[in-house]
């Protein structure tokens, strides 16, 4: 058994099977050590992955030796390479900076289960990305999601609306994928294939309302798992009442991984050729992405709480996502593709920065950070560098995401969108900028409830704090490594879709 | 009339599915007790089993339970692999066409060597019957031909003189029997075949319930857990609760939450 040949399964695999063990560990230091050890042998596979995919291609790989279409099959390409390196990467950042965040906030019993759903959580999203099977994405889905409900409910140890956001996320997420599972039916009742590259097969020339009603029924379920506009709203409480470390996280993953599997439909599984696809860029997709943007970002604008005020601006910036979808083009995915990725690396840093603060002052009300740089200047530092990058300023990744999708607007003739692009930002700048002023400019509290000590938050949540403010400026200036490979994705994916290149 | 009342009714499996379906659905979003929610939510996935069954059914098939003899042997080899690709494009075709097409087959290929007839039998697995058109399965698409061989082998005579030729009575005879001998190729000796459902949608559709039920456990045990800290299930309750430990008014509910807590 040669370990190379079996690599696209391992990112599946060892966390899986790492997962049940930190169950058994006792708690404490133990399965944080364990979970963090396994988020890195998962990153370093994933980015083994990236690299052979990367040079020879997408690679298909048989579990358990069953040819597909009947076998199941793992399908990796440059496009679902890309969001497995960002999603292991991000394990791989905050499962170490967990630990002191995790003491205070989850009970120190529960960290061997706590640390268990962070990896089954993180197998069902590679798991999602990687997968070349329909159903199978549905499997993983709700592995993911269902560690997720637990994780957020943990959440109930400071604040019991945790409780009421999981099960509103459960409750939606649920009819999310059943609808999900719906369309994969009519699919598979149309053509007798659960295969990605089967379907797509089988599925020319089918342009009938089953095939149609299938796409709906995907498009509306994964709308919900990934917040699109009018369907967010279990998304702000179950990311503001959620530990710190889980909405780091997820926030930088989880909806990030929808977005990939509506795009993996859209143009692995359906093609160009179905009117309906057409229509759900128009009318679908261009409008909600726009009116995410703006409706969101104004909603994020009148926040109280720092983590919902990002979680408002995760919604918006879904909006930019699948705007650059709704484009059609391949300047349009490539945006998409980018945004993905830069977004995961804003959010994450900022969530985490909230995470420091949480720490020492034991609350994410914006009051808890009057005067932080005077209290936590490197966590204070960290959060406008990041906050920058959500703005867009140059030199950082937010920046090439926008300037991306500035120009895939133009080139698609929606002028108009590359203005919305501009005004929405300056909502952006409107909200990081209010939390900046209170962080610099006024004086922090000496006494009350949001009184805290001048202590900087501990190096190991530091550094790998700083690890992603430092990929967003590297990735701002090295613009050629996620805007090259998205290029190639996205022209990979246009050329499955049979789309105007 | 009878043509719609025979519409409504052969499709009674997926009235249920659509009942089954807006039931849960207004129940998750017209009820304030999270158990009832969850109760809609269980209504509305249950829709969605039932329909997964629906697929998986095969006119005349039994239990996917393998009960011995004709599966193994030759011809499951790469042909079989295009008959289930023909198999699955039957499905998207209405079953008249394909009736047709086996049909035109047998007429062509009667005089022919039973070979050809085998093909059309496989090529034509829609044939026997319309609601087994819908619901192909890949290996199926093997198994139908071979139930369709097996029915042809038991009954020559019937079968031939279903068939629009044009020959004399020998001739369908002669016919028939070249018919029964390719369907005896093609059905292994099939004298018994069985014609299973599609077990596949049945087997992914048991992982969608495993998924159901740790959903609904998840659930009720957000539920207890809620119950335990606000003292209600009810949704307005909640909220007002919340609002309370927000605002510190909305003296209505007060003491309820109060007590709740």
């Amino acid at each position: 058994m040669n370990l190379i040949a079996q690599l696209p399964v391992l990112p599946i695999v060892v966390p899986i099977i790492a997962a049940p063990i930190t169950l058994l560990l006792p708690p404490g230091r133990a399965p944080h050590l364990w979970a963090s050890l396994f988020s890195w042998l998962t990153f370093a596979a994933c980015i083994a992955l990236f690299m052979q995919v990367s040079a020879n291609g997408p690679i298909s790989y048989e579990l358990g030796d069953w040819a597909p279409p009947i076998g199941i099959e793992y399908y990796v390409d440059l496009a679902n390479a890309l969001v497995l390196l960002l999603v292991s990467g991000i394990a791989a950042v905050v499962f170490p900076f967990a630990y002191r965040s995790v003491q205070l906030e989850i009970d120190e019993r529960q960290t061997p289960l706590f640390y268990g759903a962070l990896l089954i959580c993180m197998t069902g999203l590679l798991g999602v990305t990687i997968t070349g099977d329909a159903f199978n994405v549905f499997v993983f889905l709700e592995i993911s999601s269902l560690s997720g409900y637990a994780l957020i409910a943990m959440g109930a140890r400071r604040d019991r609306r945790a409780l009421t956001a999981a099960f509103n996320y459960l409750v939606m997420g649920t009819i999310g994928a059943t609808f999900f599972v719906i369309g994969i039916g009519l699919l598979y009742q149309a053509t007798g294939t659960l295969n990605m590259a089967d379907l797509a097969q089988r599925l020319i020339g089918q342009d009938n309302r089953m095939i149609s009603a299938g796409f709906a029924f995907i498009l509306v379920g994964m709308g919900l798992k990934l917040a699109m506009f009018p369907l967010h709203l279990w998304l702000p409480n179950a990311y503001t009442y959620a530990p710190s470390a889980v909405t780091a996280f997820m926030a930088a993953t989880a909806t990030k991984v929808a977005v990939y599997v509506i795009i993996r439909f859209i143009f692995s599984v359906f093609n160009f050729d179905f009117a309906f696809i057409g229509a759900a860029f128009t009318y679908v997709l261009l409008p909600l992405g726009l009116a995410g943007m703006f409706v969101a970002s104004l909603v994020a604008l009148f926040q109280e709480d720092v983590k919902r005020m990002l979680a408002y601006s995760s919604v918006a910036q879904i909006g930019y996502m699948l705007l650059g979808l709704s484009f059609a083009t391949v300047e349009g995915l490539t945006a998409t593709l980018v945004h993905v990725f830069n977004h995961a690396l804003m959010k994450g840093a900022l969530f985490m920065a909230v995470a420091c603060v949480v720490l020492r002052a034991g609350s994410h009300s914006i009051h808890a950070f009057a005067g932080l740089s005077k209290r936590m200047p490197v966590t204070t530092w960290a959060f406008i560098i990041s906050g920058l990058s959500l703005i867009g300023v140059p030199l950082t990744v937010g920046f090439i995401s926008k300037w991306y999708l500035l120009q895939a607007a133009f080139e698609a003739g929606h002028w108009y969108a590359g203005f919305l692009i501009v005004a929405s930002s300056l909502i952006a700048l409107a909200y990081v900028g209010r939390v900046a002023e209170v962080m610099l400019l006024r004086e922090p509290a000496e006494e009350g409830k949001y009184a805290m000590p001048k202590e900087e938050a501990p190096l190991s949540m530091l550094i790998p704090m700083w690890v992603l403010v430092a990929a967003n400026i590297y990735f701002g200036v090295r613009t050629d490594l996620t805007g090259g490979i998205a290029t190639r994705a996205a022209e990979a994916l246009m050329a499955m879709a049979g789309g105007a290149p | 009339m009878d043509d719609w009342l025979t519409f409504i009714l052969e499709r009674y499996n997926y009235w249920i599915v659509i009942m089954l379906m807006m039931t849960g659905l207004y129940i998750v979003f017209a009820r304030g007790n999270l158990v009832k929610k969850i109760v809609g939510l269980n209504i509305f996935q249950t829709s969605v089993f039932i329909y997964y069954i629906t697929i998986g059914k095969i006119a005349d098939g039994t239990a996917p339970i393998y009960m011995g003899g004709e599966l193994d042997g030759g011809h499951h080899g790469p042909e079989e692999g295009e008959a289930a690709g023909h198999g699955a494009e039957a499905a998207g075709h209405g079953a008249a066409e394909a009736g047709d097409a086996l049909h035109a087959k047998i007429d062509n290929s009667a005089l022919d060597h039973g070979n050809e007839l085998k093909d059309a039998l496989k090529h034509a697995p829609a044939g026997e019957g319309s609601e087994a058109s819908l619901h192909e399965l890949p290996e199926a698409g093997g198994k139908i031909a071979n139930n369709m061989g097996d029915h042809l082998a038991k009954t020559p005579a019937e079968a031939a003189s279903g068939f629009d030729m044009n020959g004399a009575s020998d001739a369908a005879h002669d016919a028939a029997q070249a018919a029964s001998h390719g369907a005896a190729d093609a059905a292994h000796g099939a004298i018994d075949a069985i014609v299973y459902s599609n077990p596949l949608p049945h087997v992914l559709i048991l992982t969608a319930i495993v998924v159901g039920v740790a959903t609904t456990a998840v659930g009720l045990a957000l539920a207890v857990r809620i119950r335990e800290a606000y003292g209600t299930i009810e949704e307005d309750e909640l909220e007002t609760a919340d609002e309370i430990a927000e605002f510190g008014h909305n003296a209505g509910a007060a003491t309820e939450a109060g007590a709740g807590a």
